[in-house]
């Protein structure tokens, strides 16, 4: 390759060549963040993809009553299918009790009709233990649900290969019957609810950081080295113990016969013992305790690059102290503040352990049922879509938040 | 052993009886400052500035000439001694309330507001809104040459543009004082004596006193009226600089301000305000004695390398000369460099213009000469 | 294309879970998974020492928190690393249900009869019952609560009362309360009637609860004098004891669950599991396990084998079983969620 003299003077000609020698430069570059690249994939993108996959994909329905549904394609009006979807029924059911798939079946129906477990369970017992019909007389005999519309209308909505169903859920919302979206019942509306709580704990505990750690920060910038060297053990130090550890700590501080109450009635400031454990203070009092030092740290680095001589130069120009600090001073941290509210925010979103421990009976949050229904009801669409949820409402709140104080805003020092 | 003193001691420059002067602005009077309680940074400072005149606070790093700035900007307290601003004592006075534009080393711009909030901020303070505020903005950038950038933020322009919007926003209220720590520190040579030269014009311009504080002697000598010469928390002397130049006060001074030969000499006898010396190889010297260094006491006598010329045949009038050959040599255009081994322990160096004598060889003797009246006697 | 389903997400987390798992190796060694603490330490005593000196078999034991996630994902990477796993009911049935455990063969355990009934399955044999009761502090109250109706009865018991965070035991107990007799308990919360009128019966005390999560938290309630009375798992109740507290149990209408051993699918070593699970069993040994943890045998015929005094502290002894019900999983796994969904929002209001 020859390399082309540009014209002198023409200036894109110019940036155009520059940009072509710094080519292998770049490429060199490229391919020495391949393996991060590559770990981010595999490590992020992939999982979050899964997650999306997992909160719509419907694939019991289809692979256990593949011949029922197809019988049932058949039939496209009726409310209760006749004679040979039953017998279908039968035969798909049958197969799935050898293969042991029954139960996923009667799982995923059970999401919709509750008690559709143990109906599917039996009902693959009395496939396999009848070899002849009339199906749809044994099956509507052993347990008359299955001559109920809804059920028939859950399996055929379930033979489609995605659902909106978990991420519907996720939202408190249902499918009606003719294919039209409603709130559910009353009393089975509660993710909203825990979303909303999720957010505003959080919320309030990245402001209770803020307002706490905002000062501390400063002190550690003005501190002469050896006693800003111990306060930032002091801050750090939390952090080497475990969650489970401090918020124990916090069990003991709060609770009735505890140290607070022991204090505030030897001082004679009550006479009563405060309820302070098990409420939502005890959760958002802990939580800001363990998120103090994400907060601090990144305002405390960006106030370090605050030279003195900005406040001086405020004072000499006229600014009395307080108006110098928040005029000039103030300002130009809020690229860290953005920064330290925005980790704790976000940090605050995932907390379950903590307010199950000190919270009380209206503080599980989101992440709770995350983990519930992954680890004990293996139910994982659910547990998807709320995730999906919530890194929805998280990305919004983000988008806003660079929308409204700019990226440029956003540094960790 | 003291000789006993001749002449009455003239005052020393920076005692108070030195600064009591009728026009004096800004008066340091005694003024102590200790961060540790130990160690002084300023010792007995005694300076007074006069309405309307530039004054520079040069000294190398360390000498106290920042501290005194800072004092008198009102970001530190003198631990002792009083700092008068006009007929008040400003010492425990808080820095917003002594109206004195502050220019800083870093220019300490606001970041996060462009060029016109910068400079019109001092105004929101003094109650200027509206359009008399813009009026006032658009005419401090327009003194600087800024006024097309008033829209930009600091970090868009270049280093001389940041310190010429620094200095709008210190003027741009009306200061009556303006005080500069190092400004130019960070610009490059050309741009910085350009500068020098503007800052100079503007001073003079607006007819304000400027208090500037440099370690550049060059920047000190272009710019101010008057110089102070710190060292070791001690104002050295204060004087105009021809006159720190022509007349230097002291061994420090004389060997601060340009380039001096500084040669260990004794008294011999002082008469009519000459002294006789005996330098150290032995030979004898003739020097003004305006300090009164007493006969016997050790002394040095300075004389400037540009006021050496190369002597031939006999000498005519009041003359001091010295042989030796030359040690070393540099041509430099104008003139050549020479180091002339005459006899004491380090070579002096004399400028001989390429008008008055060339080509030199190095080994060759060479006979100096310098007038008598372009020396001076030192205490050593 | 739905190429990412849940089987990746298995694997990913199966690689993780059981990595450490995999160390063994060496051919008559047995990798067992229980729920460790106290009560892994007394199998050990009782069961894995006494296993290994007998056989000659070595055990490596693992530990984990009745995450049923670990062991489907094990399971469906198609590596099954550990031979017997320690599993409770819900996890037995739903493992059962889904094919994630392997079916017995009862003719090398023993007669399914002697196992006290709902802790056998076609892939589970029971090894010990443990009872969720109603407990106080002795130290703190003389007169303490003698009936499960002095859990609801806040006029002569004030205080506050420690409740399970979870519909489960709570709608039963609030039922047995309400005049419900035992054997009707599930009868009537199939109803929403039933349901309607067990949270009726929690409004009553909904105010003095102070709800626990951890098994851990009961005790610690209990002793930090928080509550005056908790539900508590009597294991837990138990140990407090053991570190000097003077806990007391009310034996009245104690719900129980119980333990069980499956082989997880795909199990390396299924004779030698069985002949484990065979061993664990023994009358004798599961005697010995009650020297050590409170837990009752679920084998009818191990009662004989255990101490006397030992007895009078197990739930399974007849003088503490008035009026004990056995937890129907079939019905918290039709219904579970409903009634949990339904429970959250009866807290927050």
């Amino acid at each position: 390759m020859t390399l082309a003299l540009p014209h002198a003077g023409t200036a894109p000609s110019v940036k155009r060549a520059v940009r072509r020698a710094d080519r292998p430069a770049r490429r060199a570059a490229f391919l020495l963040s391949l393996p991060l690249l590559a770990f981010l994939a595999i490590a992020f993108v992939v999982p979050i993809a899964a997650l999306f996959t997992t909160a719509v994909d419907n694939p019991e329905t289809r692979s256990v009553l593949p011949d029922t549904l197809r019988a049932l394609a058949a039939e496209p009006s009726a409310a209760v299918p006749g004679e040979p979807v039953f017998a279908e029924l039968a035969h798909d059911l049958a197969r799935a009790g050898k293969a042991r798939t029954a139960a996923l079946l009667g799982k995923r129906l059970n999401y919709e009709i509750p008690g559709m477990r143990s109906i599917v369970m039996a009902g693959s017992r009395l496939a396999a233990a009848s070899s002849q019909g009339p199906w749809r007389q044994k099956f509507c005999d052993s347990d008359p649900a299955w001559g109920d519309p809804a059920l028939w209308a859950a399996i055929r909505r379930n033979g489609a290969r995605l659902t909106p169903y978990y991420m519907l859920t996720a939202v408190d919302l249902q499918q009606t019957p003719s294919g039209g979206l409603a709130p559910v019942a009353p009393e089975q509306r509660i993710f909203l609810d825990i979303l909303g709580r999720t957010l505003l704990v959080a919320a309030t505990v990245t402001l209770l950081t803020l307002f706490l750690g905002y000062p501390v920060a400063y002190a550690l910038t003005l501190a002469p080295p050896l006693l800003g060297a111990i306060m930032m053990l002091c801050i750090l130090l939390p952090l080497w113990t475990s969650l489970l550890v401090r918020t124990t700590a916090w069990v003991v501080l709060l609770q009735s016969n505890g140290i607070i109450n022991d204090l505030l009635i030897g001082m004679g400031l009550i006479s009563k013992r405060l309820q302070l454990i098990f409420t939502r203070f005890g959760t958002v009092a802990a939580m800001t305790h363990i998120q103090l030092p994400f907060t601090i740290l990144p305002i405390a680095s960006v106030m370090r690059t605050i030279p003195v001589a900005q406040l001086r130069a405020a004072r000499s120009l006229g600014a009395p102290p307080m108006s110098a600090f928040w005029r000039i001073y103030v300002p130009q941290t809020l690229p860290g503040v953005m920064a330290g509210c925005l980790i704790t925010f976000i940090l605050s979103l995932g907390y379950y352990i903590t307010p199950a421990l000190v919270g009380g009976p209206t503080d599980q949050m989101v992440s709770n049922f995350i983990s519930v229904y992954i680890n004990r009801d293996l139910n994982w669409g659910l547990a998807s879509a709320l995730g999906v949820v919530l890194l929805a409402v998280t990305l919004l709140i983000y988008g806003l938040f660079l929308r409204i104080v700019g990226a440029d805003k956003l540094r960790l020092g | 052993m003291n000789a006993p003193h001749t002449l009455p001691a003239p005052p020393k420059p920076g005692s108070p009886e030195a600064i009591a002067d009728a026009t004096s602005f800004v008066r340091f009077e005694r003024v102590r400052k200790s961060y540790d309680g130990i160690h002084f940074v300023v010792e007995d400072l005694n300076l007074a500035v006069r309405k309307g005149e530039f004054l520079t606070m040069l000294g190398p790093s360390g000498s106290g000439k920042t501290t005194s700035l800072m004092m008198l900007g009102g970001f530190e307290e003198p631990t002792f001694g009083h700092i008068f601003l006009g007929d008040e004592p400003v010492e425990r006075l808080a820095p917003e309330k002594r109206n004195i534009g502050f220019v800083f080393q870093s220019y300490a711009l606001f970041p996060h507001m462009t060029v016109a909030e910068n400079v019109a901020f001092p105004l929101r303070y003094r109650g200027i809104k509206g359009t008399a505020a813009a009026d006032k903005v658009a005419k401090a950038l327009g003194m600087v040459h800024l006024g097309h950038l008033a829209a930009r933020k600091p970090c868009q322009m270049s280093g001389g543009q940041q310190q010429r919007v620094a200095l709008a926003r210190a003027l741009v209220f009306d200061p009556t004082l303006v005080l500069m720590d190092e400004p130019l520190g960070a610009l490059d040579k050309q741009l910085r004596e350009h500068m020098q030269v503007e800052i100079k014009q503007l001073q003079r311009m607006l007819g304000i006193t400027m208090v500037y504080v440099t370690h550049d002697q060059s920047e000190a000598l272009t710019m101010s009226d008057r110089i102070a010469v710190f060292n070791d928390g001690r104002v050295q002397q204060l004087a105009a600089p021809e006159m720190l130049y022509e007349q230097p006060a002291n061994s420090f001074v004389a060997g601060f301000i340009g380039e001096n030969n500084l040669m260990p000499a004794t008294v011999d006898a002082t008469e009519g305000g000459i002294a006789t010396l005996t330098m150290g190889d032995g030979s004898r010297l003739q020097a003004p004695n305006p300090a009164g260094v007493a006969v016997g006491a050790k002394a040095r006598l300075a004389i400037r390398p540009e006021r050496f010329f190369i002597q031939v045949g006999d000498a005519r009038g009041p003359l001091n000369i010295l042989r030796g050959p030359i040690t070393d040599m540099f041509y430099l255009g104008d003139h050549v460099r020479l180091s002339v081994a005459v006899g004491g322990d380090k070579p002096v160096v004399a400028r001989i213009p390429v008008s008055q004598r060339r080509p030199f060889a190095r080994g060759e003797t060479v006979t100096l000469g310098c007038a008598v009246t372009d020396c001076r006697l030192l205490e050593g | 294309m739905l190429v990412l389903n849940r089987n990746f997400f298995l694997s990913l987390i199966a690689s993780t879970a059981v990595f450490s798992a995999s160390a063994a190796v060496a051919d008559p060694t047995l990798s067992i998974m229980s729920f460790g603490g106290a009560y892994q330490s007394a199998q050990r005593k009782a069961v894995f020492d006494a296993f290994t000196a007998k056989t000659g078999d070595k055990v490596v034991e693992q530990e984990y928190g009745g995450e049923i996630a670990k062991i489907k994902a094990m399971v469906d990477s198609g590596n099954t690393t550990l031979d017997v796993i320690d599993v409770d009911a819900p996890t037995l049935q739903q493992g059962c249900d889904e094919g994630i455990f392997e079916t017995l063969d009862w003719s090398k355990i023993g007669s399914q009869s002697e196992w006290l009934p709902g802790t056998s399955s076609e892939c589970g044999v029971g090894t010990v019952v443990y009872a969720t009761v109603l407990a106080y502090d002795a130290a703190k109250t003389k007169d303490g609560p003698t009936k499960i109706t002095d859990l609801f009865d806040t006029q002569k018991f004030p205080g506050k009362r420690g409740l399970w965070k979870n519909p489960a035991t709570n709608l039963e107990f609030a039922l047995m309360a309400d005049g419900v007799a035992p054997a009707d308990v599930y009868k009537v919360l199939e109803t929403p009637a039933g349901v309607d009128r067990a949270f009726k019966k929690l409004d009553t005390i909904k105010k003095d609860i102070v709800w626990w999560e951890a098994g851990a938290q009961a005790p610690q309630v209990l002793a930090s004098g928080e509550v005056a009375m908790t539900t508590a798992w009597n294991g837990r109740i138990f140990n407090a004891n053991k570190e000097g507290r003077q806990f007391k149990i009310v034996w009245d209408h104690e719900i129980l669950d119980s333990d069980l051993w499956v082989i997880p699918k795909g199990a390396k070593h299924v004779d030698a599991s069985l002949a484990f699970i065979k061993f664990a069993v023994e009358p004798q040994t599961l005697a010995d396990m009650t020297k050590f943890i409170p837990y009752g045998p679920v084998r009818t015929t191990a009662a004989a084998f255990v101490q006397p005094d030992i007895a009078t502290s197990l739930p399974t002894s007849p003088q503490n079983m008035t009026g004990a019900i056995t937890l129907n999983n079939a019905f918290w796994g039709d219904k579970g969620d409903e009634i949990r969904k339904r429970f959250t929002t009866w807290l927050a209001q």
